[in-house]
């Protein structure tokens, strides 16, 4: 079984994070980056189909040269090898473009079962999986909290509000995860020592086929137009107990619509 | 402050990265509690283990981790930052290795892969109830008999005792003073061997110290390390690298307890203003800051010079009490940052008070490192200059 793993570098959402404001594109020089966090577990359960079934997990992620810091611990991690797409053409890319490369990426590569996260931490937008698979025409499993693969079918447990649906699909699927479906594993020693043997491959846009000027900031579907900072936090609300102190919190709760 | 390393490889980084997520994960929301329940968190020795961490300054075909000394101090460092007594327990078993790792023969060394891997923790016996600044005085007895040992006595302080799963006992194999120690790798499981209850200590209450006794204990003569009188020498060839262990982590509990006074400073307010910009204060978290720098400083160069495969003996002495009496002065400034608050409990840096106190006092204490500085000064020497590719 060949796996591909979707993995984003993404700015730490536990430290400060910021925009550019020369083009209101995400700072990503500057900010502590991170894989993203549910990619992580995308990764274990590439691991978990790998050594229940055998086969080979690949990544593949689109991003600055930093990016390989994320790379180099997914394999530290236990996948077999990586393919890099990095090009300064791709800086600003919206969504739609941004699964435009990774799906002529994709295309590259052999795959059985494509593995990403249900969201970034940054973009938030949770459209990858569908838009890969509009591009590549296999179906999407998206947010699973369980799957199991069983001869040709992969079957999730979709995670909703209120419990689970369950859906199958033939493979080659794509199929994202919650932190829900398991633990990740942490790197060990062995794992960073291992990394560094590993095959990386780096492609460009022009490796991909992908004319330059149809990603990027200029020709995006979507872009920040403004932003502003977070308002500073505002005096809290104090609520004096004379006998009547719960009443005045829930009366404050109802208010805020919070019950 | 956050703080600012510098390391020869790439793994090494990913290597700190990783003890980082540990720390942060596995260490640092356990340790309040487990200080507080007084309870060795022997789990925690198996994760670090799995992680490949306990291994790390052994060399690769013996089932370590092949890393120098400025690497592996650095890791031990940042788990002392989130749990002193964690970071104590990695030291000491790494300790309990050396004599296997540096005297044993091949054969012997075939347990070592186990107990680097962490599967098997180990602790070691040199300090006995009348003799610890002079282990020489040490009275426990292992007589040979055929192809065994027997070993008769107790050992004082034993860190891991009763939760270990060997110790390195250093024992007296002749009335030839000093040369008449020799070094044994004791199986816990052995028959007369037992461990008296733990004692009741001031700080570092997650790691656990008994008293271990030898009631006529039958050993393979195979489990001797080295010859019969080189015990003490493989004890203090291993106390060296023991104390930079003691200095790294120090300088981490030094660390952790600077980050969390100068967050406090940054929140609390008086007159008006964070008492960070008070200058009076300002003034005692820089002191804090360099106290906890000038440590790191001085292990690393102890560290390099070990790596360089030069003579680091005084230098490790220096470290263990330059990193020991700073560790001292900057948690108990810690707690005064922190005002009264700091003096209770809802707060760790008074734990950490607590914990730094014993740093100055095992693996030699402070006055006994003095001691060997002092000679080394008495015997002189000529300055050296050692090229480092
Ligand atoms: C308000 C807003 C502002 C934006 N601002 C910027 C900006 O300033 N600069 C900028 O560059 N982009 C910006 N974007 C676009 C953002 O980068 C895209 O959303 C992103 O390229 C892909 O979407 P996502 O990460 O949100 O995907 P999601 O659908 O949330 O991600 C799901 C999964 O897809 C995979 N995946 C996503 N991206 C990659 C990748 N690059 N490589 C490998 N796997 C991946 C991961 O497994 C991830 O967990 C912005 C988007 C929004 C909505
Ligand atoms: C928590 C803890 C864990 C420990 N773990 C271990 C362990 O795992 N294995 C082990 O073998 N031991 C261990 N020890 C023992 C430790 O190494 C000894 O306590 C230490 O060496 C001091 O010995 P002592 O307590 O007998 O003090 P003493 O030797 O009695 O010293 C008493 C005082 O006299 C001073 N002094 C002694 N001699 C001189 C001198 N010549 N000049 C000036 N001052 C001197 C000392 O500095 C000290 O202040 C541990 C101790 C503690 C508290």
């Amino acid at each position: 079984m060949n796996i591909v793993v979707l993995v984003k570098q993404v700015p730490d959402s536990g430290s400060e994070r910021k925009l550019d404001p020369s083009d209101n594109t995400v700072a990503r020089a500057t900010a502590d980056n991170v894989i993203n966090e549910m990619d992580e577990y995308a990764i274990e359960e590439a691991l978990t189909v790998k050594e229940a079934q055998g086969g080979e997990v690949t990544v593949l992620t689109v991003g600055p040269d930093t990016a390989t810091d994320a790379i180099r611990k997914a394999l530290s991690m236990g996948a077999d090898k990586a393919v890099h797409v990095s090009d300064p053409a791709i800086h600003g890319s919206c969504a739609v473009q941004t699964s435009a490369v990774i799906a002529a990426a994709l295309s590259q590569l052999e795959y059985d079962l494509v593995l990403c996260g249900a969201e970034s931490t940054d973009g938030q937008v949770s459209v990858m999986p569908a838009l890969l698979s509009e591009r590549l025409g296999i179906p999407q499993l998206s947010g699973a909290r369980k799957l199991t693969i069983e001869g040709s079918m992969a079957k999730i447990e979709r995670q909703t509000d209120g419990g689970y649906w369950e859906v199958e699909a033939p493979l080659p699927a794509i199929v994202s995860t919650w932190d829900t479906i398991n633990e990740p594993r942490y790197p060990s020693f062995k794992g960073i020592m291992a990394a560094k043997k590993k095959p990386v491959e780096t492609k460009t846009l022009a490796d991909l086929g992908i004319d330059a000027s149809t990603v990027g900031l200029a020709t995006a579907t979507s872009k920040v137009v403004d932003f502003a900072g977070r308002p500073p936090k505002g005096e809290g609300v104090k609520v004096a107990d004379e006998g009547d102190g719960a009443d005045k919190l829930v009366g404050y709760l109802a208010a805020q619509k919070i019950v | 402050m956050p703080v600012r390393r510098l390391v020869p490889t790439q793994e090494a980084a990913d290597l700190l990265d990783l003890t980082r997520q540990l720390a942060r994960d596995e260490l640092a929301p356990r340790a309040a509690v487990a200080e507080a329940a007084e309870e060795f968190p022997r789990d925690v020795f198996r994760t670090l283990g799995r992680a490949g961490l306990l291994g790390l300054p052994y060399a690769e075909e013996l089932g370590g981790g092949g890393q120098p000394y400025e690497v592996y101090l650095q890791v031990l460092e940042e788990i002392a930052a989130a749990w002193a007594s964690v970071g104590v327990g990695v030291s000491v078993h790494g300790l309990s290795c050396f004599g296997l790792a540096t005297r044993g023969t091949p054969e012997q060394q075939q347990w070592l892969p186990e107990m680097l891997g962490g599967e098997l923790l180990g602790a070691y016996c040199l300090s006995e109830p009348h003799a610890g600044s002079d282990p020489a005085a040490m009275r426990t007895r292992a007589v040979r008999d055929g192809d065994s040992y027997v070993l008769t006595g107790e050992k004082a302080w034993t860190t891991h005792g009763g939760h270990a799963d060997f110790y390195k006992v250093m024992a007296r194999t002749s009335d030839d003073g000093p040369r008449g120690i020799s070094c044994f790798l004791v199986p816990a499981d052995s028959d007369g061997l037992s461990a008296d209850t733990a004692e009741r200590k001031m700080g570092l209450t997650g790691s656990t110290t008994a008293t271990m006794r030898f009631e006529g204990v039958r050993i393979d003569a195979d489990r001797r390390l080295g010859e019969e009188g080189e015990g003490l020498s493989i004890a203090l060839a291993g106390l060296d690298a023991g104390r930079l262990g003691i200095a790294a982590v120090a300088t981490g509990l030094a660390q952790g307890a600077l980050d969390d006074a100068v967050a406090y400073a940054q929140e609390r307010e008086t007159f008006g203003k964070p008492i960070i910009e008070h200058q009076g204060l300002g003034f005692l978290l820089a002191d804090m800051a360099a106290a906890v720098e000038t440590a790191r400083a001085t292990y690393l160069f102890a560290a390099r010079l070990r790596d360089a495969g030069q003579p680091y003996g005084q230098q490790a002495s220096i470290a263990k009490l330059v990193a020991t009496d700073n560790a001292m002065k900057v948690t108990t400034d810690a707690v005064q940052v922190l005002g009264g608050y700091g003096y209770t409990r809802d707060f760790p840096v008074e734990r950490y008070m607590r914990e730094a106190k014993v740093m100055q006092i095992f693996e030699g204490t402070n006055q006994i490192q003095r001691l060997v500085i002092s000679r080394a000064l008495a015997r002189g020497g000529t300055p050296t200059t050692t090229v480092v590719p």
